[in-house]
């Protein structure tokens, strides 16, 4: 094992070099989150303080917050872009020839990226939530907080699992960047990055619970708002464990399947 | 417009027979580079199928979300679902144009700075930023913006709007504005790769603005509207032209803002280029 911690110590001197960079993605990237709020708060005054799918103001600017959150902990920013170039310039080669397994090699360096992202990203997420803090929920105990913390551990893994399968379709076609695309599409809207599923109807979103999307995002922040709790808590982890598993041997047929195909172009 | 011949280019003084030639020139160069962006899109003609579908899934996710806010609301502001989708149409309109002239050629300036492959622009008889803006164009883009004008369109019979020809035509100058202010800032931001070599992380960062401009602009109030109204002005960009088209509009304020906002991009963006240039000391390629 202590082959992978230097892979992981590799990866965190790696993805320091691009801290500015990871400092202008945090920043920019609230702009639109700031301004979803904004349209949320605008909502919330045509009803009066009514509420929306009994979410209050408070509870909705949380929600995205806490999406924020979560995205910072699990997502894939370049690794799929980088598997995917691994495998067309034929720089798999040598992970087929070394004694390293390259899924663990590709999660190490994936678990560190995060790690580096979140602490350059954790500035300007805690003063943005700190100027949101009239709006922010805090979770109800610290049981929740470890529920959440731990569906937030297998969202990562689930993302990692799925954006790794995605990439290796670069065995089979040569640009890969619309599959991954159009998967993103998908995950962005069915995961609740863009609204909480709960407001949808309840038909559509009883469907989207059939689909592993929910689980990339919307049920860690339910966890944490208290939506999710008891036996649908203890169900859902099990199902989100399941996706995890699920993914993982997907990922490692398609790689036994790939390998047969490939033929190192240029390695 | 800042894409004036520079000396360099055959013209004779400022007569009016010597800019013709020079305008006949310039165009016959952009045909030559229209031409060869079509036959490299139809080499990889599958991929140039997916991306459409993928603009598309874009596309149908911001009326996905616009469509889940008014299953709770009427209003936003003092709009109404279907004033939003022209909206948000308009925004995609805008967007895809841009994307279809200029976005390729912004990002790809910090890999033509890191590469020193610039040398060879700089060296051609020709104004560089022209040369730098157009290099290519991405045909997927005309057809999105197409599949932006069918949804206005729709939203626009929803409406039972009937646009006055001058309308019509004031809708899509204002568009042509909003495409310009976009261009400027973008290209203004890739210049900063003359300073840092990898300004692809900021270029992509703007991109994040653009979420922004298919909101509704009076959702917003305080800092933030002022902010992305008179500094970055992505609230203008594609509410103005959907106000005109929408007859929202009290006062022509709102108009003659973006025209001189319009103007202002351009012309900053045009003086960063030019302090930017002065940076380059090719690579050591």
């Amino acid at each position: 094992m202590k082959k992978y911690w230097h892979v992981i110590n590799i990866g965190i001197q790696n993805n320091l070099t691009y801290r500015v960079n990871f400092l202008f993605r945090a920043v920019f990237g609230f702009v639109p989150l700031l301004a979803t709020v904004y349209l949320w708060r605008a909502i919330y005054q045509g009803k009066n303080g009514g509420n929306v799918a009994d979410y209050s103001l408070a509870q909705m600017t949380s929600y995205y917050l806490l999406v924020t959150v979560v995205d910072a902990f699990t997502v894939v920013s370049e690794d799929d872009w980088q598997i995917a170039a691994d495998i067309k310039d034929g720089n798999i080669s040598q992970f087929l020839l070394k004694p390293i397994d390259y899924l663990s090699y590709r999660l190490c360096l994936y678990l560190a990226g995060r790690l580096i992202y979140l602490a350059v990203a954790a500035i300007p997420l805690l003063l943005f939530i700190y100027c949101l803090r009239a709006y922010f929920v805090p979770p109800g105990g610290w049981l929740v907080l470890a529920e959440f913390l731990f569906s937030v551990g297998l969202t990562a893994l689930l993302q990692f699992f799925m954006s790794y399968t995605m990439a290796l379709l670069a065995f089979w076609v040569l640009e890969v960047s619309t599959f991954i695309f159009i998967l993103f599409a998908f995950e962005y809207l069915a995961s609740g990055h863009l609204f909480p599923l709960d407001i949808l109807p309840p038909a559509l979103h009883r469907v989207l619970d059939f689909t592993p999307f929910p689980y990339q995002m919307y049920f860690p922040v339910g966890i944490y708002m208290g939506r999710i709790t008891g036996s649908e808590l203890l169900q859902g982890l099990f199902i989100q464990a399941s996706w995890v598993l699920g993914a993982y041997l997907l990922a490692r047929w398609v790689w036994s399947r790939g390998i047969r195909k490939y033929s190192a172009v240029g390695g | 417009m800042a894409i004036s011949p520079e000396p360099v280019a055959p013209s004779r003084g400022a007569s009016s027979p010597g800019r013709r030639a020079t305008l006949v020139r310039y165009l016959s160069i952009y045909a030559a580079l229209w031409k060869n962006s079509v036959t490299r899109e139809m080499g990889f003609k599958s991929n140039f199928l997916l991306w459409i579908l993928v603009e598309l899934l874009w596309f149908g996710l911001q009326l996905t979300f616009m469509g889940v806010l008014y299953l709770h609301t009427d209003t936003i502001g003092d709009w109404t679902q279907w004033q939003v989708v022209l909206l948000v149409g308009t925004s995609h309109f805008i967007q895809q144009i841009f994307q279809a002239f200029f976005l390729t050629n912004c990002t790809q300036l910090s890999e033509l700075v890191r590469t020193g492959k610039l040398d060879f622009l700089l060296l051609l008889p020709i104004n560089t930023r022209f040369i730098i803006s157009f290099r290519q164009v991405d045909l997927g883009g005309f057809i999105n913006a197409g599949s932006a004008i069918g949804v206005m369109a729709y939203a626009a019979h929803r409406l039972h709007l009937s646009p006055s020809a001058l309308q019509i035509a004031g809708f899509f100058v204002l568009c042509g504005v909003g495409v310009t202010i976009h261009y400027s800032l973008m290209f203004l931001l890739s210049s900063i790769c003359f300073w840092t070599v990898r300004a692809q992380g900021i270029v992509w960062g703007y991109y994040n603005l653009f979420n922004i401009a298919r909101m509704p602009d009076n959702a917003f109030h305080g800092f933030f509207r002022a902010f992305f109204s008179f500094a970055v002005p992505m609230l203008l960009v594609s509410n103005v032209p959907a106000r005109v088209l929408v007859g929202k509009l009290d006062s022509p304020t709102p108009v003659l803002v973006l025209l001189l906002m319009g103007a202002a991009c351009l012309a900053v963006s045009e003086w960063g280029w030019r302090k930017s240039l002065r940076q380059y000391t090719s690579a050591s390629s």
